[in-house]
């Protein structure tokens, strides 16, 4: 998956892919079918390609590690890469609709783990439609972050079962989650950002993370500042609307 | 049996699948968009002009066509399958028509759409097991509390389909139905290129699937597309059939042979004597399949014609297409969600 290689579109002078040659549409229709590889079960997700710093050959067995973090949408990574830091020892992956987007990612996190030995071996990318196929990545209960920072926003009413936080899709994320998990959403739309917060809000299954225990963890600033539309968004002052929910076991 | 209908329900898309609880309270039905829907009928009398109740959205599969609808025999799950390969568990809740929120597991393994679902079960495992069918040709068997596949039938093979019937180099025979006969374990299973049904036996402590016998029937190109076991006289039932068949008198073929020899005393595979009925063997004889068939001569060349459209039906409407990259542009610029925008 991650592979080395001569690239001409790798800038000379700092290492990283540059931007402009991953330009791509704005936006995707998560509901076309695109032909990407998706694996047939958990089982079948080969760490070694992604990770292989943790994992030195193919052969998984003699580890038990698993990712626990997933961006949702990730676009061109900030997330992964601040988070990558944070939390060395957790492998994460980013989850990204567009192929160009997601080349782009990969070629990011190899530069940086060239720039940087040791370093950002626990993060990287996937092509695929994150709204068929979490089950074929994510364990009943393996992940302990999700994140949905500035997802397409989908205005018109008929396209709302596009967006990416929906009642049913938050049955699977409960799925992927572990009880105590945490989905982190955040948008500058504020009609979305109200829908996810309802959502999220109105599901037996999630319970909105109190004030104080937002300000203690440390991620939550990260949500506006990390990545490449955030970044947009402050910069034009824009205001941005946030929801961050922990998997609870359902009342019986 | 007299059945009548006592209430009608409306869905804006096609319907593509329906399971009724096993209390009798609920019905279930998913659309063409994944949705899976449930109506209470609890409440609803029959001796009543109804009150026209509104079916809720329940659980979806994303975009995706739901193949196949079952609960489990203690009540507790409904299963769902699709065309993307996946069988969903989800707890049956208390309140479904609050929604279906706790999936208890994905079962994964199969490599093609599943087509469809069945449970095994005995009075010494009361909660069964979960079978499957697949356009990958193979019936698997699955716990459903885990998720885990707990055996691989490769039916195509095994049954020795392959050299006789392939014609495509790469095209799987589907599985079409699965039937499990009650009080035993045994599941037959109708499979695309056959005429006649195979026969699997399950064994429910070892866990593991096997071909118990291949009924072939003779005379005519049968090939199931349907399947139902009759509970107390030991007889399967089978139907062929398509609509909106090209180019014959008749626009739709339904065909119904009979097995018989189910019953609970010889249901040792090794010693178990299946016997295909004759058309006035079966109960009801000619007048029964003249009012299901809608005549009893059914010509050979319909049957055929019969066959390839049922192929064809099924691999059109769950199988994905693989385009080149041009016809895939191609595509997306004359789509119609594109075309009305302009
Ligand atoms: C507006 S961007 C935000 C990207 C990033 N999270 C950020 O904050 O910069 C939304 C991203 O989600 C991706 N996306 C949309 N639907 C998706 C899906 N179903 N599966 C995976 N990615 C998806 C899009 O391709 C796009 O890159």
């Amino acid at each position: 998956m991650l592979e080395t290689k001569a690239n001409p579109n790798i800038s000379k002078s700092t290492g990283l892919p540059r931007k402009r040659f991953y330009r791509a549409r704005a936006h995707s229709n998560p509901l076309s079918d695109s032909h990407f590889p998706v694996p047939i079960s958990p089982s079948h997700v080969d760490y070694s390609l992604h990770y292989p710093h943790f994992f030195p050959s193919s052969d998984q067995s003699d580890s038990s590690k698993k990712i626990q973090f997933a961006d949702i949408g990730c676009g061109f990574g900030g997330l992964l890469i601040s988070l990558s830091t944070l939390f060395p020892e957790t492998l994460m992956i980013g989850m990204e609709l567009r192929d160009k987007v997601t080349e782009y990612v990969k070629e990011r996190i190899l530069a940086l783990r060239v720039a940087n030995p040791g370093q950002n071996q626990n993060i990287s990318v996937t092509r695929t439609n994150s709204m068929k196929y979490i089950p074929n990545y994510f364990e009943k209960g393996q992940l302990s972050k999700m994140f949905f920072l500035f997802p397409d926003p989908h205005f018109k009413e008929k396209n709302h079962r596009r967006r990416v936080i929906s009642t049913h899709l938050l049955d699977e994320y409960a799925y992927a989650l572990g009880v105590g998990g945490i989905i982190y959403t955040i948008t500058d739309v504020e009609e979305l950002g109200e829908w996810m917060k309802a959502c999220l809000e109105s599901h037996p299954m999630f319970e909105a993370l109190t004030e104080k225990e937002l300000e203690a963890d440390p991620v939550v600033e990260l949500l506006s500042s990390a990545t490449e539309e955030g970044q947009k968004v402050a910069r034009n002052g824009g205001q941005t609307f946030r929801a961050v929910y922990r998997r609870v076991t359902p009342p019986l | 049996m007299k059945f009548s209908n006592f209430s009608n329900r409306s869905s804006e898309k096609r319907v593509t699948a329906v399971a009724l609880s096993n209390d009798g309270l609920h019905v279930c039905f998913a659309d063409k968009f994944g949705v899976v829907w449930v109506v209470d009928l609890d409440s609803v009398d029959s001796n009543q002009a109804l009150v026209n109740k509104k079916a809720a959205q329940m659980l979806a599969h994303y975009c995706s066509i739901i193949t196949s609808l079952e609960f489990s025999p203690d009540g507790r799950f409904i299963v769902s399958a699709d065309r993307d390969f996946k069988i969903r568990v989800t707890v049956f809740p208390k309140k479904p028509l609050d929604g279906a929120h706790e999936i208890q597991s994905f079962c994964l393994g199969h490599t093609e759409f599943v087509s469809c679902l069945a449970f095994v079960s005995t009075s010494e495992y009361p909660q069964g097991f979960l079978v499957s069918g697949s356009g990958d040709s193979t019936v698997r068997l699955w716990n459903i509390s885990s998720g885990s596949l707990l055996d691989t039938c490769e039916v195509e093979m095994k049954a020795g389909l392959l050299e006789s019937n392939r014609r495509g180099e790469d095209c799987n025979s589907a599985i079409t139905d699965l039937c499990t006969i009650p009080d035993c374990t045994m599941i037959a299973v109708a499979i695309q290129s056959l005429q006649g049904i195979v026969l699997l036996s399950c064994d429910l402590s070892a866990r593991t699937l096997s071909i118990a016998k291949v009924v072939s029937i003779m005379g005519e190109t049968f090939i199931p597309t349907s399947s139902r076991a009759s509970f107390s006289a030991g007889l399967l039932w089978m139907v062929s059939g398509v609509s909106n068949l090209r180019g014959f008198d008749h626009h739709s073929l339904a065909r119904v042979r009979v097995i018989s020899g189910f019953n609970k005393s010889n249901l040792d595979p090794q010693e178990f004597e299946p016997i295909v009925l004759e058309d006035n063997e079966i109960p009801g004889g000619y007048k029964l399949l003249e009012k299901l068939q809608g005549s009893v001569v059914v010509e050979e060349k319909v049957f055929l014609a019969a066959a390839e459209a049922v192929k064809t039906a099924m691999s059109n409407l769950l199988v994905k297409k693989q385009y080149s990259v041009e016809k895939r542009e191609f595509r997306k610029r004359t789509r119609n969600d594109r075309k009305t925008k302009q």
